[in-house]
């Protein structure tokens, strides 16, 4: 209902050429442009433990890359101190050679009842962003319009956030992620609060978006068949102080489906990417 | 047919207490002086509430205690929010203010008669001296305890410090703000009536409980307290439904 419409135009600035490296199958990072995102030299520590050391990573342009590890390793606090919302010791972190005050990113967080606004209607709250950047009243409206048509959105937007499901909630938060097309989408496990029949639904919805708009997609997940099947890249991490245990590709042909997950590409990368995490947890 | 009638259920508890007093009266348990039957009591509270004396003595409680507790919120509101704004500055001065919001409002009374006078304006003072410090202390605290996630979300999007403030903080701590609310007029309320019974007074309920004890006449004085029960059980239901009007997520 979604897939093979017209691209996103408005929602992801050169999504042609993204779209038609895409297309290629992603024949390996190297062939692809620049990398989106550059990190130097990471220093993280919380009370003299390090989580981060002198930690470098190149995140693929136009790639939806999963971020998996065992638990405390620092996912979270990897894609919060890309996004800006957690403070680093020493490094450096760049976007396309551009600081995180000269960028738009967007950011889902896992727990949406706190992240969303509950004083504001949905439609409201997607528009918010927009309203944080003075653009005006009929145009906010008329973006959150457009944004909702071409997601084929099917909610009340018209209710407050604890009047929606948690699914529709989390679908309210992506969308004020999208709203303001930005370079980079941030996922924290957005999906772990919901049920499972809620979670493979949006995990669709996802999908969707990321094949509309071919934008970078940062998705940190705590279930390795989700991390898999999402990804063009699993960013293994190890425990902490925290490095690449392995980059994995997967590049198995968009939209994926049920099917995928009983593919002997799937199977085969599942199987590698659980080998490394346990060789990582027992280490 | 049982839940039908649930609504019903309150009625129980007040038609038992009834019940109870009228055998009380009837049976003589207690001296018909000190307890006279509600007959009695509900005529003096309607004829004093019509027309009669009470009704202004009510009239004037009301006033007191509403204008205590606006002085209280137009100060303490804005003093709250921008304590509650950093939780340095919140720190600095919390000892201040719980000491204050612990001590009792009435030990304050002689002070205030000193600085203001006998008159409105020293029962207004104290009342808006202690429902103050219950709404500075609830808005603060709605203020720091604002999501976390929900100032990195705003964070994330670009907010500037201010507009976190004023979109985000000033909105979250506004059910906190309404428990202070409900304490504070609650409050306010408890220290008028005591000033009109202590303070040189010639009107208020507080006047009329205590001229009527003085007169031993009883069934205007339970008419008084009844009448100031009404007047507590609802302002407490008057900033509930203000609440539910305008913080309709509160606790959602």
């Amino acid at each position: 209902m979604f897939a093979g419409r017209i691209a996103m135009e408005r929602l992801a600035t050169g999504s042609a050429r993204l779209a038609s490296a895409n297309a290629a199958g992603g024949t390996a990072g190297s062939a692809a442009a620049l990398p989106h995102v550059t990190i130097r030299g990471l220093t993280k520590r919380f009370d003299r433990v390090s989580i981060y050391e002198n930690f470098d990573l190149d995140l693929p342009r136009g790639k939806l890359i999963s971020v998996f590890g065992p638990n405390g390793c620092g996912k979270s606090t990897l894609i919060n101190m890309i996004a800006g919302l957690v403070t680093y010791d020493a490094g450096e972190i760049l976007f396309a050679g551009k600081r995180r005050e000269q960028v738009k990113l967007g950011y889902v967080f896992q727990n949406y009842r706190e992240a969303l606004f509950p004083w504001m209607r949905a439609f409201d709250n997607i528009g918010y962003p927009l309203k944080l950047m003075k653009v005006p009243k009929p145009e906010r409206r008329a973006r959150t319009e457009r944004l909702v048509a071409h997601l084929d959105v099917k909610i009340d937007l018209n209710r407050y956030p604890y009047e929606l499901s948690g699914g529709q909630q989390q679908l309210v938060s992506i969308m004020r992620a999208l709203i303001v097309e930005p370079e980079i989408l941030f996922l924290d496990e957005p999906f772990s609060a919901l049920d499972y029949e809620m979670t493979l639904f949006m995990r669709e919805q996802l999908q969707r978006i990321f094949i509309e708009t071919g934008m970078t997609i940062v998705l940190v997940s705590h279930d390795l068949e989700e991390a898999v099947y999402l990804a063009d890249r699993i960013l293994l991490l190890s425990r902490h102080p925290a490095r690449i245990a392995d980059f994995v590709v997967f590049d198995s042909a968009r939209p994926r489906s049920a099917a995928t997950l009983s593919s002997r590409e799937f199977v085969q990368t599942k199987a590698h990417c659980l080998d490394v995490f346990q060789r990582e947890v027992r280490g | 047919m049982k839940q039908r009638l649930d609504p019903l259920l309150p009625v129980v508890g007040v038609v038992g207490l009834i019940v109870a007093w009228y055998g009380a009266v009837w049976y003589g348990i207690v001296d018909p002086v000190l307890l006279p039957s509600p007959g009695a009591t509900f005529h003096a509270l309607w004829s004093g509430m019509s027309g009669g004396a009470l009704g202004l003595d009510f009239v004037k409680t009301v006033w007191r205690t509403a204008v205590s507790t606006a002085i209280a919120a137009v100060i303490a509101i804005p003093l709250g929010i921008f304590l509650g704004s950093s939780e340095r500055l919140y720190r600095s001065v919390e000892f201040v203010i719980d000491f204050f919001r612990s001590t009792p409002a009435s030990a304050m009374f002689p002070l205030f008669l000193v600085l203001f006078g006998v008159g409105d304006k020293t029962k207004i003072s104290v009342a808006a001296f202690g429902a103050a410090l219950v709404i500075l202390f609830n808005v603060a605290y709605g203020v720091m305890n604002a999501r976390k996630v929900r100032l990195l979300a705003a964070k994330v999007m670009g907010a500037s410090r201010l507009r976190v403030l004023l979109d985000v903080m000033l909105l979250e701590s506004l059910p906190q703000t309404f428990v202070g609310l409900r304490n504070g007029v609650s409050l306010a309320l408890v220290i008028i009536v005591v000033a009109e019974m202590f303070i040189g007074s010639r009107d208020g309920l507080g006047h009329r409980v205590f001229e009527a004890q003085q007169l031993f006449d009883m069934p205007e004085m339970y008419a008084a307290i009844f009448a100031a029960g009404a007047l507590g059980y609802g302002l407490n239901l008057l900033f509930i439904l203000v609440e539910r009007r305008f913080v309709h997520w509160s606790g959602k």
